[in-house]
């Protein structure tokens, strides 16, 4: 059943950052995999290598001082980790785009939203300056930018943040990738319009089957998004799972740290205000790596194994789909 | 400094006198120590658009006739979107920005006409933590002297080992290591940052904190650590906050009253348990339905509202809300500003006059 291979399937990708003071692994044998017309978010804080992973299927990591030092990046079967520049350019754009969580710094500010959609048009496919013009209205069109055949010569500073992000997007789908990476795309923007983004997002996703790998720390933003989440800690992913078992019944104590830090409204009673969840301590410092579970100064469930051995990302009993990068994995949700 | 004069009276007229229902912040009034910081109609404009032969009297209206009261050890909540006013209302509380119209009072003192010189005992009492901690502290000094330099301002060592004392006391306060003192801030994360600034608001043990978006730059996972940092220094020192924050969740939990902004005005303010249990403005309902939800089981509650917000400088007639508003009633909310007045009721709740909303066709289940 080819159909049922998924889209793209990472496998212990690691890429590594020279600094100062000693190589560090940033993505450090991460792998996972992402369905076709599916969602997929990729979640973690920041320095968890959640970023650095996006770009590295794109290629894009700064070399030096970044590299990318193994693993594999198949796209529809064929590595992308293998392919000459020039095919890895084809990809670019075509068949892989990704959209950034700041937009007014990922826009050109001296070429109108229009130049920037056409010049991604005329770089990926043969068409005129009209045809690519048009081509330019039509997608502002998609996204939802009020008068496109003007805006479409609008600068960026003429844009509101929403509106840049549509643009953003637009220029990312110019040439309907079959994937799409989202760095938090909502995360600079209001609520009212992150859920305009996002509901755009999701309309896109139906009518052109693309699949989105979802970068964000947001978790609300992720359950309302993401069929599968991948959660990442100081460069490992620490758990997967379909989004409703994830959120129902963490299988990773740093999973089940997060969801209980949320604030949730429901919960809050009239009177004092009470103390948040948390998860005490810091990231480690990924120069100086523990060599056992990298979570294990902060977690609550430690035993003397966890200091010494890291566990391996090993598949749930009776749960297949799920997978837990802890010793203790089935006591972290009583 | 002071805005020119002429500014009084380019503006059409200032702001509509809306009745105040809550009790007279003036001394003279009586003795009510329980508000500490407030405004009354308080309003900023901004000038744009100067020529060469002068201003075209065009202007963001940043703030417009707000009056909010913060008392002594509470958390008013501020909410609101980019470009609300609510940031400008902050500084506005703190004299960091001179208004236009309306008084800014601390602790039962008008203080909207003070000289610089009159505030700077005040500005002990009151500090502010910034929303972006990359340009809010000083890329050439290290952490010690970033914490130590309000310290040493206002006196509160006497040798140089309390000094630093207290500084690994406040660094370790907001989940720091001591080691980072000699450190300088690019060595830092966003969030560690962010930790800084707060350590250095902290220093000089003020009454009154305007928190502008303190955790917005923060990770999930430290966000709380930094909310529960807040409340646990409320409860300790008695702290009052103004917490500014599009973050409607942890405006909810921390605090014990909340405001929400709108292109420069208050649309609506309740006890925090109120405006999110009840919420009356259509505005409210519309930001509190946008935000995601842990919960993908959950239906998804379409209630997106369509477009921006529009410009302070030409804000829409009548209700600025209006023409975003799913409830607008033609011929009146396009044509009159409604005043912030008493929500309707549920049945059955008590505390009337302390939920008050400005709508003309506000929610009433």
């Amino acid at each position: 059943m080819p159909d049922e291979a998924p889209l793209l399937r990472v496998r212990d990708l690691v890429t590594s950052f020279r600094t100062d003071s000693g190589t560090l692994r940033a993505v450090d044998q991460v792998s996972f995999e992402v369905p076709r017309a599916t969602t997929v978010a990729l979640v973690g804080e920041s320095g968890s290598g959640k970023t650095v992973t996006a770009l590295s299927i794109l290629r894009l990591v700064s070399s030096p001082p970044g590299r990318i030092e193994s693993g594999s990046v198949e796209l529809e079967g064929r590595d992308l980790l293998q392919l000459p520049e020039r095919d890895m350019r084809a990809v670019r754009g075509n068949q892989v785009s990704m959209i950034f969580q700041e937009p007014m710094t990922s826009l050109n500010p001296v070429y109108t939203a229009g130049w920037q959609i056409m010049e991604a048009v005329r770089l990926h496919q043969r068409k005129s300056r009209a045809q690519a013009r048009a081509r330019a209205v039509e997608l502002l069109r998609l996204v939802g930018i009020p008068e496109p055949e003007t805006n479409v010569d609008a600068y960026p500073h003429q844009l509101s943040g929403g509106q840049r992000q549509r643009v953003m997007i637009a220029m990312a789908l110019a040439c309907e990738p079959k994937l799409l990476l989202a760095d938090e795309p909502t995360t600079a923007l209001d609520v009212t319009i992150q859920a305009q983004i996002l509901e755009l997002l999701r309309d896109l996703q139906q009518r052109l089957s693309m699949s989105i790998l979802l970068i964000t720390h947001d978790l609300g933003v992720v359950a309302e998004n993401a069929r599968h989440v991948v959660v990442m800690y100081a460069g490992r992913v620490v758990e997967s799972a379909p989004a409703k078992d994830l959120f129902a019944r963490p299988m990773h104590p740093y999973t089940r740290g997060l969801l209980e830090s949320i604030p949730r409204p429901e919960a809050r009673a009239a009177g004092p205000v009470r103390r948040l969840k948390t998860i005490e301590g810091m990231v480690p410092d990924m120069r100086a790596l523990p060599p056992g579970c990298r979570f294990a100064d902060r977690c609550a469930l430690r035993i003397d194994k966890c200091a010494d051995e890291e566990p391996p990302l090993a598949p749930i009993e009776a749960a297949p789909e799920r997978r837990s990068r802890c010793w203790r994995a089935s006591e972290v949700s009583p | 400094m002071t805005e020119p004069k002429d500014l009084f009276q380019q503006p059409a007229k200032p702001p509509a006198a809306a009745p105040d229902r809550e009790e007279s912040i003036d001394p003279a009034g009586g003795d009510r120590p329980r508000t500490l910081a407030a405004t009354e109609r308080v309003a900023k404009y901004f000038p744009v658009e100067s020529t060469w032969f002068g201003r075209k009297g065009r202007f963001v209206r940043a703030v417009d006739g707000v009056s909010l009261r913060v008392r002594r050890g509470e958390t008013m909540g501020l909410v609101g979107e980019s470009g609300c006013g609510k940031s400008t209302l902050g500084r506005l509380m703190l004299r960091l920005v001179d208004p236009t119209f309306g008084r800014v009072v601390y602790d039962g003192k008008d203080i909207t006409h003070h000289s610089q010189r009159e505030l700077r005992p005040l500005r002990r009492r009151m500090q502010i933590i910034f929303q972006d901690p990359y340009s809010s502290l000083n890329p050439r000094m290290t952490v010690r002297e970033i914490v130590g330099e309000a310290i040493r301002v206002h006196r509160l060592a006497k040798t140089r080992a309390d000094e630093e004392t207290r500084i690994v006391d406040l660094l370790e306060h907001v989940g720091m290591r001591g080691d980072a003192m000699d450190r300088y801030p690019h060595e830092f994360s966003g969030g560690q940052r962010q930790r800084i600034g707060i350590a250095r608001a902290l220093a000089v043990e003020p009454e009154f904190i305007v928190c502008d978006e303190p955790i917005s730059a923060l990770d999930v996972s430290i966000q709380a650590q930094i909310v529960n940092l807040l409340v646990e220094l409320q409860e300790r020192l008695g702290l009052a906050y103004l917490f500014v924050s599009h973050d409607l969740k942890v405006v909810e939990h921390v605090s014990h009253r909340v405001a929400v902004m709108y292109l420069g005005k208050i649309v609506e303010q309740a006890p925090s348990e109120t405006i999110y249990r009840q919420p009356r403005h259509p505005y409210t309902r519309a930001l509190l339905a946008a935000v995601p939800q842990p919960d993908p089981e959950r239906k998804r509650v379409r209630l997106v509202l369509e477009g921006d917000v529009p410009s302070p400088i030409d804000p829409p007639s009548g209700c600025a809300f209006h023409p975003r508003c799913p409830r607008a009633v033609k011929g009146t909310c396009d044509r009159e500003v409604p005043r912030l007045e008493d929500a309707p009721q549920a049945r059955g709740a008590t505390g009337a006059g302390s939920h008050r909303v400005a709508c003309w066709n506000p929610y009433v289940d």
